[in-house]
């Protein structure tokens, strides 16, 4: 089943409204607050299939961050739909009106989606083996000696498995990252989000992340990777998605989109990362 | 050297008095913490009704003296019908005024915790119920464990303000002691030792568990 559909995104809008507070004085003499409003997503279709990498580009700004949020929810859309393996996310829909879910649902949604985040987000106050085993614990409700079975050969995966019992305070920044990984992964997702995960780490640091996520790649464990490592996304992905300014301008193969690009931003975009020349 | 003598001769017998200072701090203090968690989480909560609830318990709590508070429950409330022995009426005083501190303590605690932390937990499956009482609260314990610790300190202080509701403490034990021999300057000296005695290594202990929190944070 090489095209069954794991994430369908449909026409999605977002827009960022933020509400400036006004100052007294402009309270007093009543002046109207200002709110600000980004669209930040002007109608994005993307379509991944089972197995497949991909890899969003696109300068800061475009969306690409927003719409991977969306995907588990954490970001709400204002229009559009979302499936993930034929589950509206966020929504039940009755009678083609769509009604906003109960939090347990959306849970439920999200343990089938692996989201790493750029700043890692370990769990501060546990290690590294007790990250990977928590939501093991509390969410799929496995017993220590079942979580802890599921646990370590994932962290083994990552490389870290003489560091599992470390604090985060403990580790570098590519170790957290890999045990952010590995504690995703022990979940059994049937998609991988990554969020910029090497964005935050020191230049030294960056390999080993992304050898893991290349390692995962390989194992047939379908991702969607938001990145600026160019090099990286023309190694690793099946295709290439590029953003810019809440849409997609052009997608395809890297073969072809990093020696021929058609779109002008996309040939902005690799010309600015050295990719084309200028 | 006659003071000396005199103020630990006092002390046996303030001693004695001891046992009802700890029944009325712990009691007090674990009120204090169920009651102050459930404030705090009223002050978040997203239902308007809870908020004004626990906003007006800690307006009225804060804006009057914690002795009135104590008379009010040692002589007042008999008049409704409602009589409490001395220690429990303690108990209760001491543990509805510092839950209205604590409160604070775990809110500010509570919105400390970054945000990556509840983005993860719910990333991971986790619902927002959930994240708060597996990942949210138990990082803002450690946060408090301090501020938690100083309040307690002050607390076993303020014990010496039940003595007016008749409740035998420290201060209480002195000031019978007082009426019966007079030794006023060898007996309050006592009392304050007594006191110092008690509070000066918990504050070490509190020193230490906030190092050991930070260290790990």
């Amino acid at each position: 089943m090489a095209d069954e559909t794991i994430i369908d995104v449909h026409d999605v809008h977002k827009t960022f409204v933020s509400e400036t507070k006004p100052t007294l004085w402009k309270r007093l003499s009543g002046k109207p607050h200002v709110q600000k409003r980004v669209e930040v997503l002007k109608g994005v279709d993307l379509v991944v299939h089972r197995g497949e990498t991909i890899a969003i580009l696109g300068s800061s700004g475009s969306g690409k961050s927003t719409l991977l949020r969306c995907i588990n929810k954490l970001e709400t859309i204002d229009a559009g739909r979302i499936y993930v393996n034929g589950h509206l996310i966020g929504y039940e829909e009755r009678g083609g009106e769509l009604i906003a879910e109960k939090a347990s649902i959306t849970a439920q949604k999200r343990t089938d989606i692996g989201f790493v985040f750029q700043h890692f987000n370990l769990f501060l106050n546990k290690t590294a083996l007790g990250n990977v085993m928590a939501p093991l614990r509390d969410v799929k409700k496995l017993s220590a000696a079942e979580a802890r079975k599921v646990a370590v050969p994932n962290l083994e995966m990552v490389g870290l498995g003489d560091k599992m019992d470390n604090y985060p305070s403990k580790l570098s920044g590519g170790q957290k990252q890999r045990v952010a990984i590995a504690r995703a992964l022990a979940m059994e997702p049937s998609v991988m989000l990554f969020d910029e995960p090497t964005s935050a780490l020191d230049p030294e640091l960056v390999g080993e992340v992304l050898s893991v996520i290349k390692k995962i790649a390989q194992q047939g464990t379908t991702m969607v990777i938001v990145t600026h490592e160019m090099q990286f996304a023309r190694d690793i992905a099946d295709r290439i998605v590029v953003m810019d300014q809440g849409v997609i301008v052009e997608e395809g193969p890297p073969s072809r989109i990093f020696t021929a690009p058609q779109h002008p931003k996309t040939r902005a975009l690799l010309s600015r990362s050295g990719i084309l020349p200028a | 050297m006659d003071f000396i003598t005199n103020t630990l001769a006092v002390f046996p017998a303030l001693l004695q008095a001891v046992p009802v200072v700890v029944q009325l701090a712990l009691g007090a203090m674990a009120l204090a913490l169920v009651l102050g968690l459930l404030i705090a989480l009223a002050r978040i909560s997203s239902i308007k009704i809870l908020r004004g609830i626990a906003t007006f318990y800690l307006e009225v709590i804060r804006g009057t003296p914690l002795l009135v508070q104590l008379v009010y429950i040692f002589f007042v409330l008999p008049s409704i019908g409602v009589s409490i022995e001395p220690v429990p009426a303690g108990i209760l005083g001491l543990g509805l005024n510092y839950a209205a501190y604590l409160s604070e303590v775990f809110r500010s605690a509570i919105l400390s915790v970054e945000h990556g932390q509840t983005e993860a937990a719910l990333s991971l499956g986790y619902t927002p119920t959930k994240t708060l009482w597996k990942v949210v609260i138990p990082q803002s314990f450690v946060v408090s464990m301090g501020p938690i610790g100083n309040y307690f300190i002050a607390m076993i202080k303020d014990t010496a303000l039940t003595s007016v509701i008749a409740v035998t403490e420290i201060l209480k034990t002195a000031n019978i002691l007082n009426s019966q021999t007079f030794q006023t300057t060898a007996i309050y000296t006592a009392a304050a030792i007594l006191y110092l005695i008690i509070s000066l290594p918990l504050s070490r202990i509190v020193v230490v568990l906030e190092r050991k929190a930070r260290a790990n944070g």
